[in-house]
């Protein structure tokens, strides 16, 4: 192997298969794909302004290093009877999201379905202000730089954060939401699979 | 053919001719190479307390939590990008660089602009954990850096690139040795990796899954075609140099190369088993992580048999002790990787800790170890003085080899546990998951301090060597004296 134009051909040639492989195919078959329709319309459905603002949140706060957003097949995982979702994810799942933050880690629960466990912005506040308050033992980290705590002026404002314990703000004072944190709600609000695509039928629930 | 071969390589005793010509070398690679190395160590003592703080936000999630630049989610990401490319890949080039020139037997020429190109590989670096901590990452792992500071790390590496493969061009005629199969690869590899990844991720994102398969393909591929590549051809070549004595096979040096190259650069998918991606897709990538035990059990015998009866030596050279156990956890990594892959095991250790400490028994106990050895063979001949204290090496290395083994101890005994929980149908409460692994969790940010401290020690060592600090050594620093001074190795 004393050849550079050997060495050198072979060397990209054998990488370029990978790159055919990995990169150019799905981008060719799975970078353009068009959305379902169901009864409802356009399936998934298309996001709301705040919620892809919220996708930049989720991103620069790195939610992904302890959340995935993907539900295994039921004949290779135990994912659909641990109740992540009510189907595995598949492609066209996505195709509203850039980035996708399929993820790697689950040191926190996966959160491809998270809208339809927990639907209520208020839960969401609360758990992102100060996670043990909602579940108690949670090692997620404090979200409290997206709200803010600032005096009562009249009327308490409506969109005031419940926080009892010892993470109360004094009185006097009540903790609102940022609007990086109403745009993350509503983003996590927007992810759930409940709508169905033909190359991803729910399984028959398990007999129990 | 054989005798060609011996007078060629790296483990065979020259000449004085030869001394004088690899003094010029030396010294035209003195400013870039210890450019490289000097800001390496900086970036890793700065990852190492990062790495080591979002460890201990695992077990405190309390920790240093108002601001949010030191959120778990941002000091995350800036350790890995802070390592991957202020550290492993600086000191990469450095080393890869001085490699190249010394097998290539041509001096470095226009060392100012390689060094130029250092500074804007540094601050690409810079201004990109900059933008990670300010809440510009993109979230996408290994390439968390925002879109305005990856072009800046693109244009340094594309000088530094160019030298490399300009000096293989311009090599003086003879064999070309197996690390210089490697390196050229590499230098070849990455520019396509960094760029593809770029292009379709950053500039011109790509919509929907398609995302995870390109992120994947460039991650696995930095580690198995960028590292790798260099991890191997510093143990090739350091091997043969301490020890005195040829590698074993020409043959098994040339499958080991291209098995490499085929199969692990299809190994990405891996990581995304159960996807939303075409099953051949996910297949091909479990078939590919299992054939990668050839070019592994390739190397493992050609290295293995080219220290058959040298063993001894480990007990006083520090370059050698670092390198094979650096080369040997190559081979320890990569095959627990292609267990990993095979779906029912992944099932158990995708998703937990177990995949941390696959990754930094890679990153950690092959790569960083084969560097901590190159170094210590490379810098005495840059700076012309010997490592001035044989205890702090002693130090650097039982601190680094004690780290790393409890912290990869403690991350795949967590994990497996994590996995059992995560993966039991009956167990429907998510904390159990998080209450089980806590313990070594916090075990795994402890060992975090035992590295910080090697590194400690080892950037002090390294000061020491710059300020040729200490006495006048008249032979290499080692571990102990050989009993018969026959034995004395190369350093």
């Amino acid at each position: 192997m004393n050849r550079l134009p050997l060495l050198f051909v072979g060397i990209l040639l054998v990488f370029s298969t990978s790159w055919i492989g990995l990169v150019a195919y799905p981008y060719l078959n799975l970078g353009h794909l068009a959305p379902g329709t169901s009864s409802d319309g356009l399936v998934p459905p298309p996001m709301t302004a705040s919620a892809i603002a919220g996708e930049h949140v989720y991103a620069a706060n790195g939610c992904i290093y302890c959340h995935s957003q993907q539900v295994r097949p039921a004949w290779l995982s135990t994912d659909i009877q641990k109740g992540l979702g009510p189907r595995q994810t598949v492609a066209r799942d996505y195709i509203r999201q850039s980035p996708t933050f399929l993820g790697t880690m689950r040191s926190g629960p996966d959160l491809s379905n998270i809208a339809l466990r927990q639907p209520l912005p208020g839960w969401h506040y609360q758990h992102l202000y100060e996670p043990d308050m909602v579940t108690a033992g949670s090692i997620m980290p404090s979200f409290r730089f997206l709200f803010r705590v600032q005096p009562v002026q009249g009327q308490p404002s409506l969109e005031a954060v419940t926080v009892r314990g010892p993470h109360a703000p004094p009185s006097g004072y009540e903790v609102v939401p940022t609007q990086d944190a109403r745009d993350l709600v509503a983003y996590l609000l927007s992810l759930k699979h409940d709508y169905p695509l033909p190359e991803a039928p729910e399984p028959p629930k398990a007999k129990k | 053919m054989s005798d060609l071969l011996r007078s060629l390589d790296p483990g065979t005793p020259s000449d004085p001719r030869s001394y004088v010509e690899r003094a010029e070398i030396d010294a035209s690679l003195r400013g870039p190479v210890l450019l490289f190395f000097c800001s390496g160590i900086a970036w890793l003592l700065l990852g190492s307390l990062l790495g080591t703080l979002a460890a201990f936000k695992m077990s405190f999630p309390h920790l240093l939590d108002s601001a949010d630049w030191l959120t778990f989610g941002r000091v995350r990401p800036a350790h890995l990008n802070i390592m991957i490319y202020g550290w492993a890949s600086s000191v990469g080039i450095g080393v890869g660089i001085w490699l190249m020139a010394r097998l290539c037997r041509v001096a470095l020429r226009h060392r100012g602009l390689l060094m130029g190109a250092g500074v804007v590989w540094n601050l690409g670096v810079l201004i990109g954990t900059v933008g990670i901590l300010a809440g510009q990452s993109r979230s996408i792992e290994w390439l968390e850096f925002p879109g305005w500071a990856t072009p800046v790390l693109f244009l340094g590496y594309a000088l530094i690139g160019v030298w490399g493969v300009i000096m293989f061009r311009f090599r003086r005629p003879g064999h070309v040795y197996v690390s210089q199969w490697y390196l050229l690869a590499a230098f070849l590899w990455f520019p396509w990796l960094y760029a593809t990844a770029n292009t379709l991720l950053i500039w011109q994102p790509v919509q929907g899954s398609v995302v995870g398969a390109v992120n994947w393909w460039y991650g696995h591929n930095v580690l198995g075609l960028w590292f790798t590549p260099i991890g191997l051809a510093s143990a090739y070549y350091m091997i043969p140099k301490v020890i005195g004595r040829p590698i074993h096979s020409y043959y098994l040096s040339i499958l080991g190369f291209w098995s490499l190259a085929f199969f692990y650069s299809w190994n990405g998918m891996h990581h995304l088993i159960g996807g939303p991606f075409p099953a051949w897709m996910i297949s091909a990538s479990v078939v590919a992580s299992i054939m990668m035990f050839i070019p592994v059990l390739t190397v493992a015998i050609n290295h293995h048999s080219t220290m058959r009866g040298h063993f001894h030596y480990l007990k006083w050279s520090p370059t050698l002790r670092f390198t094979v156990v650096g080369a040997m956890t190559y081979t320890l990594v990569s095959l627990q990787g292609s267990l990993m892959a095979i779906p029912s095991l992944n099932n158990l250790t995708h998703f937990t800790d177990y995949t941390i400490g696959h990754a930094h028994l890679g990153l950690y106990g092959f790569f960083t170890m084969t560097m901590f050895g190159a170094m210590y063979y490379i810098v005495p001949r840059l700076v012309g003085w010997e490592w001035p204290s044989a205890t702090m090496i002693r130090w650097h290395f039982w601190l680094a080899t004690s780290g790393i083994a409890i912290m990869v101890a403690s991350l795949t005994l967590g994990g497996f546990l994590q996995g059992l929980e995560l993966n039991d149908p009956e167990v429907l409460d998510f904390l159990s998951s998080v209450r089980v692994v806590a313990p070594f969790r916090f075990i795994r940010a402890c060992s975090g301090i035992l590295l910080s401290a090697a590194h400690l020690v080892f950037a002090v060592l390294f000061i020491r060597m710059l300020l040729r600090h200490g006495v006048r050594q008249v032979g290499p620093a080692l571990f102990s004296a050989p009993e018969k001074p026959g034995d004395l190795p190369a350093v």
